[in-house]
């Protein structure tokens, strides 16, 4: 008999993927005031897997709860999520605190402890931090077997198959449930919230919690020195014949 | 699609025997190659009228003016300045040219006037009426080259630029002032600052920042004669004498070349929204907009509304299957609110979709959680005037109609045209069918006539039955597209004898020998 499916996905609040950022004028930082913030892609693409993995197998799903860990905001995607189809929701609020990947992946374990999930769905990394880590840590503290990058899911009871994007093309592997899985962007294609699930989503349960709550210290090891714009690519050149290409390439001692 | 600029095909023609073959810009559900035929060919009672004709000289003269590059005869170059982009039109220019700048302009207006040369000026042709191409062998002048932009006060919102200049290009430059332009339409991305004035185009938010007579505060315009009339000096209130830039806004090129634009830029919304929503029939979208108009009052910026069938072909179009909303309506609204709070926003448009949702207006909706969705919603909308050509080209028709009326139109003419049995699923039917959508909320339906091919026989069903029923509600023959040379002879069912005779009088007293645009618009 396999056991029910406690889905867990965490999801993060991010500067709106089609807004381009600017950077702050101490240069420690990008700017947040005035700027559109959604949920992480990668993490959309996460609470759509796991409602799809609910749809596609019937009653094989016990529960489905997002977590956020940001600034009091960060309820706004969780009301997505809810909205999507996620059954209820957790927001640590951390203010307007940096958290690094190693503590976000502490909050988590705590969270999973508390949730008894067995399954957590992550992005495969933040769109700010592009950090990659998260989904990693979280599993070597948990002491799971993980399956990163993944472009197509298949539950079967307890045996989960998953495809992963590698560099050589896809790699398929299977796991026994407890399993973590972080999302690649061919994943699927997540739905629009309707109306009619935002109303209904609107009575779900939102929890708030505080990472001293969970007890857990947010401890950062990583200081930002400089964010900086990359250096702007110069105007090219146009060359009138072969002979003036070829001389300007070796000028440049690209030939 | 036409709307950003780095996704603009460039078309080329082949030369196959004696016809030719140009390959076109939309590639819909059937690759078709097929030539367009010339205007002067489609309307064989068309006069040409007695201008002169381009002479070698003439061709000298222009290169004193302009560098050698901008002046253009090569055929294959040509074509893509002689048809219009529904490819229903296309003009035998010998010749075009791309000032760079007013001077130039006015250098050439003056010697086309003075040899009575006929003269198109063109900005980015994305014109629907068949208004920015040539008839005969008109010069085209081009403002593509004439693209600066020339000053924003960033206290006042007010930009000055090159008639040239994209309109796309012109938002962009604003958005990182935290400014927008007053006008947004699906050909953004080739579109001209110039020629949107010079049609006086409504757009997508006509309903939030109201018309180009209102937010235009001046204007550089090269007269038929070659002088320069300038305003640009732009004050928001000066009332000192007649106000004559609103004569050139909308005049089509008919009155002079515009070389310059002074706009009033309202400040860009912080906040911004769409509600993609599924109501039960045309009455319920007439009542949704009443309703959102009531509580969202000042959010609102854009209230579209579109038909089943509008939706089918975009997604032909556009190639997907996923609609965003699961199952089928009869009539789509698309709502846009725009605002400087997001809090105040959400709460305001979340109480009105509640309410509109619990009184039966809206039976299913989705709500833009980013922009990249909200741009994907847009796209059901502004795609659907390209999506209507995919199966060979279409008549299109943009009609001002009391709002009760509004969509009786699109059943009459898809009624009418079954009567006449043109109308069908399969390739010997010259019509697919007659879609509806448009600006609901200024009272502007658009009426597509998605069409196989272009017949006489269709031309002759739709027209003049399509005016007349509009003649009959007493509404506009054009809302928005203008009359160009499609509309030319049909101004008479929206204004009266009196109203053509003093425009005609205008035009006389300013283009005598009648060379800026002409067989077009009066």
């Amino acid at each position: 008999m396999s056991s029910k499916l406690k889905i867990l996905v965490p999801v993060k609040r991010v500067i709106d993927y089609a807004i381009k950022p600017r950077i702050n004028k101490t240069q420690t930082g990008v700017q947040k005031t005035g700027v559109k913030f959604s949920i992480n892609p990668f993490c959309d693409i996460a609470v759509e897997e796991a409602v799809r993995i609910r749809e596609a197998n019937k009653g094989a799903v016990e529960s489905i709860h997002a977590v956020s860990i940001g600034p009091t905001k960060a309820q706004d995607v969780l009301r997505t999520s809810l909205a999507k189809g996620v059954d209820s929701s957790t927001l640590i609020d951390v203010g307007d605190a940096e958290v690094e990947p190693l503590v976000v992946a502490k909050l988590l374990r705590k969270i999973v402890e508390r949730q008894q999930s067995n399954l957590i769905i992550l992005g495969k990394q933040a769109i700010d931090d592009d950090s990659n880590q998260t989904g990693q840590m979280l599993a070597g503290l948990l002491g799971w077997p993980q399956a990163t990058n993944a472009s197509k899911v298949v539950v079967q009871g307890d045996v989960v198959t998953v495809t992963r994007e590698v560099d050589g093309g896809a790699e398929t592997i299977s796991a026994q449930l407890p399993l973590i899985i972080t999302t690649d962007l061919r994943l699927n294609e997540p739905r629009y919230a309707t109306l009619p699930n935002m109303m209904k989503a609107k009575k779900k349960p939102l929890e708030k919690l505080t990472a001293a709550d969970l007890e857990v210290e947010i401890q950062n090891r990583l200081e930002i020195l400089k964010v900086e714009e990359p250096a702007a690519r110069s105007a090219g050149v146009k060359v009138a014949n072969v002979d003036e290409l070829i001389a300007k390439l070796q000028a440049a001692k690209a030939l | 699609m036409l709307r950003t600029v780095s996704s603009h095909i460039f078309r080329s023609a082949r030369v196959v025997g004696s016809h030719r073959v140009a390959i076109p810009r939309v590639v819909g559900p059937r690759i078709f190659a097929r030539a367009v035929q010339l205007t002067s060919e489609t309307y064989p009672n068309l006069q040409r009228t007695a201008f002169a004709k381009l002479t070698e000289e003439d061709i000298a003269h222009f290169k004193t003016i302009l560098a050698d590059s901008a002046v253009i005869q090569d055929t294959d170059m040509l074509l893509s300045y002689n048809e219009d982009q529904m490819r229903k039109y296309r003009g035998q220019s010998r010749l075009v040219l791309k000032p760079k700048t007013t001077a130039q302009v006015a250098q050439i207006v003056a010697h086309c006037n003075a040899r009575a040369l006929a003269l198109v000026p063109q900005g980015g042709n994305t014109g629907l009426v068949g208004g920015s191409v040539p008839v005969f062998d008109e010069i085209v002048l081009s403002l593509a080259s004439l693209n600066n932009i020339r000053a924003f006060d960033e206290v006042s919102g007010i930009l000055t630029c090159d008639a040239g200049v994209v309109l796309e290009n012109a938002d962009n430059y604003l958005a990182e002032r935290g400014y927008i332009f007053p006008l947004d339409l699906g050909a953004k991305g080739s579109c001209h600052v110039g020629g949107t004035v010079a049609t006086n185009a409504g757009g997508l938010r006509l309903l939030r920042y109201g018309s180009l007579h209102g937010t235009v505060l001046g204007l550089e315009v090269v007269l038929p004669d070659g002088t320069v009339y300038n305003s640009l000096h732009a004050l928001r209130k000066d009332n000192t004498g007649y106000d004559i830039k609103q004569l050139f806004i909308g005049s089509e090129g008919t009155l002079g070349v515009i070389t310059g634009v002074s706009i009033l830029c309202p400040a860009r919304p912080k906040a911004k929204n769409i509600a993609f929503l599924g109501v039960p029939s045309y009455e319920a979208v007439l009542q949704t907009f009443a309703h959102a108009r009531g509580e969202l009052s000042e959010i609102l910026s854009a209230f579209e509304f579109m038909d089943r069938r509008s939706q089918v072909l975009c997604g032909e179009f556009l190639k997907t299957d996923a609609h965003p909303l699961e199952d089928e309506h009869p009539f789509y609204v698309l709502i846009e609110t725009s605002g400087s709070n997001k809090e105040h926003d959400d709460e305001k448009l979340e109480a009105f979709l509640e309410s509109a949702m619990e009184e039966g207006l809206v039976d299913d909706g989705v709500l833009a959680q980013d922009e990249t969705q909200l741009r994907n919603l847009w796209e059901w909308r502004e795609g659907i005037s390209e999506a209507s050509q995919i199966y060979g080209g279409v008549y299109k028709y943009d009609v001002s109609l009391p709002l009760p009326e509004l969509y009786g139109l699109v059943d009459a003419v898809n009624e009418r045209l079954a009567e006449h049995g043109l109308i069908g699923e399969t390739d010997e039917f010259p019509v697919k069918e007659a879609v509806g959508y448009g600006h609901v909320g200024d009272g502007n339906l658009h009426l597509n006539v998605a069409v196989r091919r272009y017949t006489k026989e269709v031309e002759k069903c739709l027209e003049p039955f399509v005016y007349e029923w509009i003649a009959e509600k007493k509404g506009s023959i054009s809302a928005e597209h203008g009359l160009g040379f499609q509309k030319k002879n049909y101004i008479g069912y929206s204004k009266s004898e009196l109203e053509i005779l003093l425009m005609k009088q205008i035009k006389g007293q300013y283009d005598p020998k009648g060379i800026m645009n002409p067989y077009k618009y009066i």
